[in-house]
């Protein structure tokens, strides 16, 4: 348990006097993402500890660079979640990591994302002026929603130095179906089944096999277990970590990784190479080198946008690339946080 | 007004040039701008805050929304953004000297993907429309704010609109998948995608909730649900009000997150049994409405618990329904409480302000020593299970001073909220109607990052202007004048 607040104020404010470049980090598990980090290190994953918990109200708040296994820890002794799943990356990952830089599981299409999870932050913002935004409340609609702005902005906007969570009860049961199913009629077949009000809460597609979890109170997750085709996996847990750690087969290697967020009905693009298909069709993944630009017309074909994951050049753009008008509004935003433009110049973007 | 609005680049035309201007590819029926037909946008659901706006626009196309934008831009004409009027924060209140852009002419439903589960909506497309046209799918649109008849579903991304089945299902903001906007310029943009998540910074979420200051949404995509097996609802009446609240937390901590999860006190419970006649406990001094949704065997379990649950917690009386006309008739009562509660008084003024729920008797209690200090009587319906707290001040307009001294409790109401940890608007926006209290619940940084954020969008503050964020200046003065309550009737 340590505040850090001020030290990285003071960081803040003397890299502002001269005139340097900051490069935020928190458990350091996510520097392969992005684009390659400029700057100096400003250390969150110091600043950390669980500020307030209270399970009835279903509201945790913690410092950033608290690592999600310690709020797991926290969470597990009431029987309580992040029900977005964010990966855990060997247990390094912080909250603050996690929500810069839009981090969720396999559940995201039913329970929501880490976006979706937070409720307020605190930041520090380039004038190191330490801002509170949101609330620790469900509902708050007073100003700007500044907290989940962070979501994905990968720290260009500010520190996030604490952050609350709606936090939601663990499922009292689970069971995940497995059954044969070529990939072609993967996303048809899974669609269907997310449009029918069953206890679905992930739904991953690889190497010609289908996995379904289905999840929630004991009588209803066995009910449709037993009237879905497929058969129970034991374990099942086992393979949905590994698939939210990204430790399946899948990941291993060093071919370049790319993460396509789509329209889920979409016809899975034609380019061959090991494909993934996660979020019933939402998210796919694929290995192997390809051109951005060759890869965003496929996303937007697809209904939606790609970015290079892991792997590959880091030092061009790695995500979709944004219409001029909202690169514009993306630049005065950034201005209007940091106008001396000290937080990880270039990590999102090479023009921001 | 005390909003500035930048020079312009050239002088501002007068009403009857501009509306000139807007004639050349509108409508001429549709460009408003005598006193007659203007006289019903002067106000939105917010009656009490009332302005007559220079002109009315009524475009049919997002080009021509556009144009709009480009001409308002060009000589820096202030834009009011409304969709059916009926927000309750005076969010959509007209400028003096500005335009009031109507979306009511977007009321199509573009496309309803049953696979994919979206809906693809123009902005003016009424919240209970898109349900109601998904059901034959079996789906449905999750939030339902009390207006869904009425209210359109551009005006929920405005304010992030909420209803009874938000914490299980979410405010707008979770159940959007992208919006078409028009730029202060008149640039379009689309935010968000088809897919979940989208590459950056996430500019939906931004926009979602921003009270019409950064931009016009001309288009919205939404997620569909597939519509529940089964709902049940459990009533429990109990005699004290903190029993009931432990019997809220006791629901969540069992593991149980309800469909909807509502609380009424004992004035909220006789106006609408007076009302509704939903066979309400009318002794209790607090009613709790714990809908359950899911598979039916999900229902049925966790139907059973619930009942138990709140017996256990001390519930004088437990009913729970045994058919769809029965779900819907306990409804009733909590859906018509607002006009039950008018019925009761010449007016009512509806609070908005969100709590943590454990602070909920100490929250009631200090009302009831407010409602004594003002003299005014007060109903209270609360969203339980997410700690939305919508107290209804009943007063008389017609008597002199009534409203001044309604304001001034509204102002404890939510300065109290602020004080326990909870904040000034849970869904109805902060408009023009809660601005004085922004100052409470932020400090001038805040504020000040705020209204960065908006030049960012827009730089001249041509967009609502006066609305959602104060003023530094606005703050100062309120906070000096803050301590002193209105004076009581002499």
């Amino acid at each position: 348990m340590a505040d850090q607040s001020k030290q990285l104020q003071d960081q803040i404010l003397a890299a502002r006097q001269a005139g340097t470049k900051l490069n935020i980090t928190g458990g350091n598990s996510k520097t392969f993402m992005g684009r390659v980090a400029e700057g100096e290190p400003l250390i969150v994953g110091e600043h950390t500890g669980i500020v307030n918990y209270q399970p009835v109200e279903l509201v945790l708040t913690a410092r950033a660079g608290t690592r999600l296994d310690d709020i797991d820890a926290a969470l597990a002794e009431h029987n309580q979640m992040l029900y977005s799943e964010p990966p855990r990356f060997g247990g390094s990952a912080t909250l603050g990591g996690t929500l810069a830089c839009n981090q969720s599981g396999p559940a995201r299409p039913w329970t929501g994302s880490i976006r979706d999870q937070v409720l307020g932050i605190r930041l520090l913002n380039g004038a190191g002026e330490h801002l509170r935004f949101g609330g620790q409340v469900m509902k708050n609609v007073a100003g700007y929603d500044v907290s989940r702005l962070q979501a994905g902005a990968m720290g260009t906007l500010g520190v996030i130095t604490e952050v609350s969570l709606k936090v939601l009860p663990r499922p009292a049961a689970s069971v995940t179906l497995v059954q044969d199913m070529p990939l072609e009629d993967v996303v048809g077949f899974m669609n269907a089944r997310a449009a029918e009000p069953k206890p679905l809460t992930a739904a991953c597609w690889l190497d010609g096999k289908l996995y379904l979890r289905l999840s929630g109170a004991r009588s209803a997750v066995d009910a449709t277990a037993d009237k879905w085709p497929g058969e129970i996996r034991e374990q099942g847990d086992a393979f949905w970590r590994q698939l939210r750690e990204q430790e399946l087969e899948f990941f291993q290697g060093d071919a370049p990784l790319w993460r396509f967020s789509v329209k889920s009905t979409a016809a899975n693009p034609g380019l061959d190479g090991p494909w993934l298909v996660d979020w019933a069709g939402a998210q796919r993944w694929y290995r192997g080198d390809a051109s951005l630009a060759d890869m965003e017309a496929l996303a937007i074909a697809a209904g939606g946008q790609v970015s290079l994951f892991r792997g590959g050049d880091r030092q061009g753009e790695v995500m979709h690339r944004q219409p001029d008008a909202l690169k514009q509004i993306q630049q005065r935003l950034k201005r209007s946080f940091d106008p001396d433009g000290l937080f990880n110049p270039g990590r999102l973007y090479s023009w921001m | 007004m005390t909003d500035s609005v930048a020079t312009a680049e050239s002088a501002s035309p007068g009403r009857a040039e501009l509306a000139g201007l807007f004639r050349d590819f509108i409508d001429p029926e549709y460009v408003i701008d005598d006193e007659e037909t203007l006289r019903p946008y002067e106000c939105d659901g917010m009656s009490m805050y009332r302005e007559m706006p220079m002109l009315v626009v009524l475009p049919e196309t997002v080009e021509q929304v556009q144009r709009v934008m480009q001409i308002c831009h060009r000589y820096a004409v202030p834009v009011v953004a409304r969709g059916a009027g009926t927000g309750l924060s005076a969010g959509a209140m007209p400028h003096a000297e500005g335009v009031v852009l109507s979306l009511a002419k977007f009321n199509r439903i573009l496309d309803i993907d049953p696979l994919a589960r979206t809906a693809r909506l123009q902005p003016g497309v009424r919240n209970l429309a898109i349900s109601d046209e998904s059901a034959q799918f079996g789906l449905y649109y999750g939030p339902d704010p009390s207006s869904q008849i009425a209210c359109t579903i551009g005006g929920n991304v405005a304010e992030n609109s909420g209803g009874v089945h938000c914490l299980k299902y979410g405010l707008t903001v979770h159940n959007i998948l992208s919006v078409e906007m028009i730029t202060v310029e008149g640039e379009k943009v689309v935010l968000g995608s088809e897919g979940l998540d989208s590459c950056g910074m996430d500019l939906l979420a931004l926009v979602t909730g921003s009270e019409g200051l950064l931009g016009v949404i001309t288009e919205v995509t939404v997620k569909l649900l597939p519509k529940p097996e089964k709902a049940q609802v459990v009533m429990a009446g109990f005699d004290n009000v903190q029993n009931a609240g432990d019997a809220v937390g006791g629901i969540i901590a069992q593991g149980i997150i309800p469909g909807g999860l509502e609380m009424m006190d004992g004035y909220a419970i006789t106006a609408a049994e007076d009302f509704a006649r939903a066979g309400y406990p009318r002794d209790a001094a607090a009613l709790l409405l714990c809908e359950v949704d899911g598979t039916a065997e999900e229902v049925q379990e966790h139907i059973e618990q619930a009942e138990n649950l709140f017996r256990s917690f001390g519930a004088t009386s437990v009913r729970t329904s045994q058919s769809e006309t029965e779900r819907a008739l306990l409804w009733k009562g909590r859906k018509s409480a607002f006009p039950a509660v008018g019925r009761i008084s010449p007016d009512y003024y509806c609070m908005d302000g969100t709590i943590p729920r454990g602070q909920l008797a100490h929250v009631l209690t200090e009302m009831q020593k407010m409602s004594e200090h003002f003299q005014l009587r007060v109903a209270n319906v609360f969203h339980a299970g997410d700690g939305n707290l919508h107290p209804l001040i009943l007063f008389d307009a017609n008597v002199p001073g009534e409203f001044e001294r309604t304001e001034a409790f509204g102002s404890s109401i939510l300065e109290l909220c602020v004080e326990v940890g909870g904040c000034i608007t849970g869904e109805h926006g902060v408009g023009i109607e809660k601005i004085r209290q922004m100052a409470v619940q932020f400090r001038d940084e805040e504020l000040a990052q705020f209204n960065a954020l908006k030049a960012a969008f827009d730089p001249a503050g041509t967009l609502n202007p006066g609305k959602g964020v104060p003023t530094l200046r606005q703050c100062q003065e309120y906070r000096a004048i803050k301590p002193q309550p209105q004076p009581m009737e002499a």
